[in-house]
Parts: structure tokens; C-alpha cells; sequence
């Protein structure tokens, strides 16, 4: 259950938010328009929607990697203006460096933001022990299965103790059977780090299964349309998917993008 | 590649070589040419032999194997150095790029005689022309790798807050280091050539200036010889740059690695 007994302060705000892309000779895209949002210490928010809602524009926003249009964005209460040390990024593709083996990938934020690799290396095995992958610390992305590749993204994500964790559709590219053994493994890290987690997905039941609240957005241009509360006992388990209540919730979802002439089903 | 496989290439291409030498003698004999058309394999043998034992081949290879490192050498850093200027800063792109591509459709052999007027008859000369010829393949090549860097690693590196420096050391130089050593390779190659063409044009020592000398007294046998010397040499060096390629971008995957571009 959400603990709804201590109001955190929220970690990040999001007011009236706006992202306009200039086309030359046209109409502008607007990516985002008008998007208002909060994300408490501590929680795990997905973003679902169809194919260029902005979402992922929404996430890069997030991440420092694109500047953002009109209206506020804060983390801790500082605007984001640019990256920040205090954020972990994983993208749709692992994203390995093949001339660095998989203990050096995962080292790389510690690399770049000189915190010095001795004081890390004990936590960078720890959690390559987590995902599994602890015997496979000296080899090369190359000799990895895309699962493998991706959860090295995720412990490379973790590995400089970031206060949130951004991930931009992470398994989209994994087959099915890999893709749930992901979830579950996200769900445990995050159950063990406590870490804030947004993730940015198009799978309705993957954003039900994993997330505390779901932002459902709309097509273009990227308006939040629903915001829906999952209060699925945790730690979750694969069998929750065929319960009634999450049956509900995703048919709630899936009624937004309906109504909204954005999914066939 | 399998062991097995690059073992029965060898084999093949050892079996062709003493054919085509067997062929060659005895076409030489059969239909009687004269050695002043083309040698007999055996002369030319015996005119390396006699080559290397007074000394001559020696002494004239050192000095034109130093011309080809050398100007390799100067080609190969100049050529990366620019690569890298231009490649790290657009502005610089706009700037000299066309010019150097104005000066790369100039024909080095075209000028190579007013290199040797400016700089002599001696080595200087011949490592400048070399240099000018090694330069420009590494510098296209250096500039399109440093762009080959995939946008989502760079993605990467700026969301970690790393600096333009970092990237460039992290993830864009090591990207291009594939790119890079394919104008190495086409550099070492064609360097090969410059140091030639420079002899050619004027030269008081080297294998050019050799060749000339004993196409001058008919010697095609002595001139065979030395083309043999080069070709080693050529072979040599490309597989010295092939060698350390695969050491340096040891992440790559080699299948196909069969040109050799020049």
C-alpha cells in the first residue's frame, strides 16, 4: 500500500510545463503541453502512452539532456537547467561502451564525476551480484545477452547512488519472457535502493505492474490526461496480471487511448 | 576467420606464387624474350643475391625506408592533429576544410618537383612529399570517425555531466579509432609511393633513385629485383598497421578485413 500517512515534500514538481519544437516552413510540434505533475521521495511513477506523446521528449527534459520550453521543472527544488550528478539514466538501449568490460561500464559515472573508482568498486560488485551478473564483471558488452546488456545499464545507472532514477522505455527492446524477469528484478533493486524511479514505457501492463501512480498521457501534442493510483499490494508477483484489479486498471487506461482514437483495441 | 581457414589461404597463395614464377621461367625460355624485355625469375633472383652481398640494396633500401617511416610518421600525427581540430570544432571545419580538399585534388607527383627544389636533393624532400601524400587519408578518416560516435552513447556521457572533453576522450576517440586506422593503412601504403615518386623526381640515394639508375643500363633484372623489395616492404608494412589495429580496436570483429585500399 502507498504510504499516505507522511507527506514527503515532493522531489520533483512539474508546473504547467511546455515543450515546442520549431519546424521550418510549418506548424511547431508541441511536444508537451501544459504538463503538471509531482513525484514524491521514494516512488515509483510510470509514464504510459502511445508513440510520440512526448514522453520520452518529457524524460530527456528530465535528465538535462534537452532544454526544457516554457513553465517549471525542480528536483529538490532547484529548477533543472542542465544533467545533474544526483540523476541515473537508463535508455531503451543498454547503451555499453564495447572497448570497456562490464565492471568498467558500470564505472563510468564514477569516471566521469572523478568520485573515485576504489570507493565504488565494492558497491558496483554488490549490485552486479544483484542483477545476477557478478560473474561477468571482467567480460566484454559484446560476449552479453541483450537482458545481460541491459541490466549492466541499470546497475551503471545506480552505481554513483543517484536520488532518481529515469528510465526511458528500458526493456522495450527484450523479448517478452526476459522483459518480465526485468520487472521483477527492477522491483527488487528498487525495493532494496529506496531509490525515486520514473520510467517511460508503452506497455499498459508494465506500467501497472511496476509503478505506485501511472501518468497516462495523450498523443500529440503530450498532455497528462489521467493520473491513476495503483494500490496493488507489494512486492508484486507475475500472477497479479491476471487479478481482477489489475484487469481494472489497465481497462481504465486502455479506455483513455480508446476514447482518444489512439489504439485499436 | 578459422585458423584452419587462414592456413589453406596461405597454402593457396604459396602454391599460385611458385606456379606463376614456374610459368613465367619457362615462357621466358620457350618463346626466347630478351632480358631486356622482361628477366627471367632465376636473374632476378640472382640480381638480389648479388644485391644484397655488396651492400648496394642494403644501404639504398635504409634510405628509402627511413624516407617512408618518416614521412608516414609526420603525415600520419599532422593528418590526425587536423583530423581532430577539425572534428572537435565545426567552426574549424568551415574554415580549412575546403582548402585542404583544394589542396588534396593537387596532384603530389605535380608538385613533388618543387619540393625538391625548396628542399634539395636529400631526404628532407623526399619525407616532405611522403608526408603530404600519408596526410590526407589519415585526416578524412580521422574527421568521419570522430562523427561516427552513436548519438545515444554521447546522450549518455553529457547525462552524466561529463565535460567536452570527456566526451571526446570516452566515447568519441575511441569510436574513430577504427576509422583511424583504416587511413593508416591506406597511408602506410601510398607512403610507399611518395617516397618513390620523390626519388623520382630527384634523388641522390634510395631505391627510386636505383630503379632509375639501372633502367638507364638496361638492368631489368637489377629493377625487378628492386620491385620485389618494395613489394615486400609495402606488404610488410600493412601488416604491421593491420597488426597493431587489431590490438588496439581489439573490440572490433575482423571478417572482411581484405582491402587494401590504396
Amino acid at each position: 500500500m502507498p504510504d499516505v500517512t507522511v507527506p514527503s515534500p515532493p522531489l520533483i514538481r512539474a508546473v504547467r510545463l511546455n515543450k515546442i519544437y520549431p519546424v521550418q516552413d510549418g506548424e511547431p510540434i508541441v511536444a508537451l503541453k501544459d504538463v503538471d505533475f509531482d513525484i514524491s521521495c521514494g516512488e515509483f511513477v510510470t509514464v504510459v502512452g502511445p508513440s510520440g506523446c512526448g514522453k520520452s521528449t518529457l524524460l530527456k527534459i528530465m535528465a538535462g539532456i534537452l532544454p526544457g520550453g516554457t513553465g517549471s521543472l525542480t528536483l529538490g527544488g532547484a529548477a533543472i537547467t542542465g544533467p545533474s550528478r544526483h540523476v541515473g539514466v537508463v535508455f531503451q538501449a543498454p547503451v555499453l561502451l564495447p572497448w570497456r568490460t562490464v565492471l568498467e561500464n558500470v564505472l563510468l559515472p564514477i569516471d566521469v564525476q572523478r568520485r573515485g573508482r576504489a570507493a565504488h568498486l565494492e558497491r558496483a560488485h554488490e549490485l552486479l551480484r544483484m542483477v545476477g551478473l557478478d560473474g561477468f564483471a571482467s567480460r566484454y558488452p559484446a560476449e552479453l545477452s541483450g537482458g545481460m546488456q541491459q541490466r549492466v545499464g541499470i546497475v551503471r545507472a545506480l552505481v554513483h547512488d543517484p536520488d532518481l532514477l529515469l528510465m526511458d522505455e528500458p526493456f522495450g527492446a527484450l523479448d517478452a519472457m526476459t522483459r518480465e524477469q526485468m520487472n521483477l528484478d527492477l522491483l527488487r533493486i528498487w525495493a532494496t535502493n529506496g531509490k525515486t524511479i520514473m520510467l517511460v514505457t508503452h506497455s499498459i501492463p508494465e506500467a501497472v505492474f511496476l509503478a505506485d501512480r501511472v501518468i497516462v498521457m495523450s498523443p500529440r501534442p503530450g498532455r497528462i490526461i489521467d493520473t491513476i493510483s495503483v494500490a496493488l499490494p507489494r512486492p508484486r508477483a507475475l500472477s497479479m496480471m491476471s487479478t481482477p484489479e489489475f484487469g481494472v486498471l489497465t481497462e481504465a487506461i486502455r479506455g483513455h487511448f480508446g476514447a482518444l482514437g489512439a489504439l485499436d483495441t | 576467420m578459422k585458423p584452419g581457414g587462414r592456413r589453406t589461404d596461405l597454402l593457396l597463395t604459396v602454391m599460385m606464387a611458385v606456379l606463376f614464377l614456374a610459368a613465367w621461367q619457362w615462357a621466358i625460355w620457350f618463346f626466347t624474350i630478351p632480358p631486356i624485355v622482361i628477366p627471367a625469375p632465376l636473374a632476378v633472383l640472382g640480381a638480389l643475391r648479388d644485391g644484397i652481398v655488396t651492400g648496394e640494396l642494403p644501404a639504398q633500401f635504409l634510405v628509402t625506408f627511413g624516407e617512408v617511416v618518416m614521412g608516414f610518421l609526420a603525415g600520419a600525427v599532422l593528418g590526425l592533429a587536423w583530423g581532430v581540430l577539425v572534428g572537435l570544432f565545426p567552426l574549424m571545419e568551415r574554415l580549412v576544410y575546403p582548402y585542404i580538399v583544394a589542396f588534396q585534388t593537387v596532384p603530389k607527383v605535380a608538385i613533388a618537383p618543387i619540393i625538391v627544389i625548396w628542399f634539395g636533393y636529400g631526404m628532407t624532400s623526399k619525407v616532405i612529399i611522403t608526408a603530404t601524400i600519408a596526410f590526407f587519408p589519415v585526416l578524412a578518416n580521422t574527421i568521419v570517425g570522430l562523427r561516427a560516435a552513436p548519438r545515444d552513447q554521447v546522450e549518455l556521457l553529457i547525462a552524466l555531466t561529463a565535460s567536452r572533453w570527456q566526451i571526446f576522450r570516452l566515447v568519441r576517440f575511441p569510436q574513430a579509432l577504427p576509422y583511424i586506422f583504416v587511413g593508416l593503412d591506406v597511408a602506410i601504403v601510398l607512403a610507399v609511393i611518395g617516397a618513390i615518386v620523390g626519388e623520382f623526381v630527384g634523388a641522390q640515394a634510395g631505391l627510386g633513385y636505383l630503379i632509375l639508375q639501372r633502367d638507364f643500363n638496361l638492368d631489368m633484372a637489377g629493377v625487378f629485383a628492386i620491385l620485389l623489395i618494395l613489394s615486400v616492404l609495402g606488404i610488410g608494412l600493412h601488416s604491421l598497421v593491420t597488426g597493431l589495429q587489431r590490438r588496439v580496436v581489439f573490440w572490433m570483429d575482423y571478417t572482411g578485413d581484405r582491402t587494401v585500399g590504396a
